[in-house]
């Protein structure tokens, strides 16, 4: 009897354990089992760059529910992933306490250089851990539901969408740049000490960090799956391909747009609290409208509408520029554009739909026949 | 007003750009019924499908729905929600969803975001939509694409999405355009079964397809209604000759 799509096929189940057993068993094996001058040991400075990378995979896991199942391209997520991150940063700045060059032990040292006197609101709280980090999904979230529900309601759609998700981020990082907002202008936030009480730089703390985003990131797969198995995974695969029927059938397509856009900030908020302490900074910069045109990057090589697909192409495409930046830095950007053409051009549903042209048995398994290649 | 009709259309005026394309249009549905309506291109009668549903605002007029529901204050989901269904001219079937799950979408039932999320089919609903499969004759295409029908097979599923719905008022536009003759013979035959136990309003114009219902036929002209009856007095009656069939 037909009960709709399992949560995973068995195939997804056994790649599912794999990269859960590589990620939490074999990586940090290597990082600290293997004695310190040994080939097989990892070296330090790998494990936050594979934090790095799955926080990004958990950014195109969180474009992919958005564009992929409902047509939803927002070029903005970035924004939400910053917000987080700042969050996150400012719980960080408070944790410093008399440590900083001024040693004030109430006011960041960026707020005693201008000459502030007291700690401004929207710092309120921020040194408690459980508030920054309910924050780190609640700003996105709300910031999300507003624009969402202006957007959907005024059924603003496609392009139009992209472009006003890439005015929103480019106003906030404007904004971000400024002194007065209280955010640190243009240095951001850094030079963090420690978080929960162990210091940030200790390789256990790192280690620990990186587990957590790479079980985040797990976690996070398996609630879009759910999402994507369920009834409302239908609902959003016909609105994208033909919104007003889904309307005529009685069902709200603003609402259901705005629940997994707003779903997908709050996990881009989460990609971002788990980054700054990671990288130790977080600026105006990850404001830029390229960095949120770069996700839609990950997600158009990895194999939109796939959810492993975008996770894989983050991981792919980043692991290329960790390794070209350094070989070649200033051919990055040209190998990206072309990238993005190529796999346009040449690959519609990305590394998994061409792993699926390769080997139609395990394509099938792979990538649901349903998974459109329109924009 | 009557105090029993289904729809209740009055006075209904649409404009765009200055061009009527419902002007001061009156129509009255009985629960039940079965009618046709007919007349020439731009007589207003998708226009007036648009005002049923929602989709187009009147300038003036008035449309009710079942004595109580005013139709120009709902937006779409809550007229389809109130049980009103439409089929549009073009198949506008799923194309990336199989036909079962086409027919999952249009049940009726709880439409709200958590309960899509949570709900799984349960054995009545299964049975529900094999019964519907069934009565479109596409059980043997369940699990195929949509997008992989023939047209005459979309125009078919989307019948059967309406059913799922269970609406109380079924709008049809041209439900046969582009079919062959025995598939228009068998829609024909489809839709006088439904009519039975629910309302239904064709908009038509192959004529042998209009006569084959029928029903009650109303002849739209320039966004008002020209003349009403049995199919025979529509088609002898000399203003109608003069617009629509004569031409």
């Amino acid at each position: 009897m037909r009960r709709g799509p399992a949560l995973l096929g068995r195939t997804g189940w056994l790649v599912f354990a794999a990269a859960a057993i590589l990620a939490l068993v074999v990586v940090p094996g290597l990082a600290t089992l293997p004695p310190p001058d040994s080939g097989l040991r990892l070296p330090a400075y790998l494990v936050p760059l594979f934090g790095k990378y799955l926080c990004y995979a958990l950014l195109a896991l969180a474009l992919d529910l958005i564009w992929g199942f409902a047509g939803i391209l927002s070029l903005g997520q970035g924004a939400f992933f910053a917000l987080g991150g700042y969050c996150m940063g400012m719980y960080l700045m408070r944790q410093i306490g008399t440590r900083g060059v001024y040693g004030n032990a109430e006011l960041p040292d960026f707020m005693v250089f201008l000459n502030w006197k007291s700690l401004p609101w929207p710092w309120w709280f921020f040194g408690y851990f459980p508030y920054a980090m309910v924050m780190a999904l609640v700003v996105p979230g709300l910031l999300a539901a507003a624009f969402g529900w202006l957007a959907f309601r005024s059924r603003v759609t496609g392009v139009y969408l992209s472009i006003i998700t890439q005015a929103m981020t480019y106003a906030l990082m404007l904004a971000f740049f400024r002194n007065d907002m209280g955010f640190g202008g243009n240095n951001g936030l850094t030079d963090f000490k420690d978080i929960l009480g162990f210091e940030i730089q200790a390789p256990a703390t790192r280690l620990t960090l990186y587990a957590v985003t790479a079980a985040t990131l797990g976690a996070a797969f398996l609630l879009c799956r759910f999402i994507v198995t369920s009834k409302l995974g239908r609902i959003l695969l016909a609105l994208r391909d033909a919104e007003a029927r889904v309307r005529f059938l009685g069902y709200s397509t603003a609402g259901a747009k705005l629940f997994v856009f707003v779903l997908s900030a709050m996990l881009c908020g989460l990609a971002g609290a788990l980054y700054v302490p990671q990288v130790g900074i977080i600026n105006p910069g990850e404001f830029a409208p390229g960095n949120s045109i770069e996700i839609a990057i990950w997600v158009a090589v990895g194999g939109r509408g796939t959810l492993g697909g975008a996770i894989l192409g983050a991981l792919v495409v980043n692991l290329a520029k960790t390794w070209l930046t350094d070989a070649a830095p200033e051919a990055w950007l040209f190998v990206l554009g072309a990238l993005f053409i190529l796999v346009t051009l040449l690959l519609p549903k990305g590394i998994l739909g061409l792993a699926a042209r390769l080997s139609p048995i395990l394509g099938r398994r792979l990538v649901p026949a349903r998974s459109g290649s329109d924009v | 007003m009557s105090s029993t009709a289904l729809l209740y259309l009055d006075g209904v005026t649409v404009s765009f750009d200055g061009f009527k394309a419902l002007n001061a249009l009156s129509l009255v549905i009985e629960p039940g019924e079965l009618r046709t309506i007919i007349g020439p291109n731009g007589a207003g009668k998708t226009t007036m499908m648009d005002v049923i549903t929602g989709k187009t605002r009147p300038d003036s007029g008035t449309a009710v729905f079942a004595g109580i529901h005013d139709l120009t204050r709902l937006d779409e989901a809550a007229i389809a929600t109130l049980g009103i269904g439409r089929k549009f001219q073009k198949p506008t079937v799923f194309e990336n969803l199989t036909v079962f799950e086409n027919l999952e979408l249009a049940l009726e039932g709880n439409h709200s975001v958590g309960y899509a999320l949570l709900h799984r089919l349960g054995p009545d609903e299964l049975d529900r939509l094999d019964a519907l499969l069934a009565r479109v004759g596409l059980s043997t295409r369940a699990e195929d694409p949509a997008g992989l029908l023939s047209h005459g097979q979309k125009q078919w599923l989307e019948i059967g999405m309406l059913l799922a719905h269970d609406p109380q008022l079924i709008l049809l536009d041209e439900p046969v355009a582009g079919m062959t003759d025995a598939e228009t013979a068998a829609t024909a035959a489809l839709i006088v079964e439904l009519a039975r136990d629910r309302t239904i309003v064709v908009v038509e114009h192959d004529m042998e397809f209009v006569r084959d219902l029928g029903a009650k036929v109303t002849v739209l002209h320039e966004g008002s209604v020209l003349a009403e009856g049995s199919i025979d007095a529509v088609q002898n009656h000399p203003r109608v000759i003069e617009v629509y069939l004569g031409r």
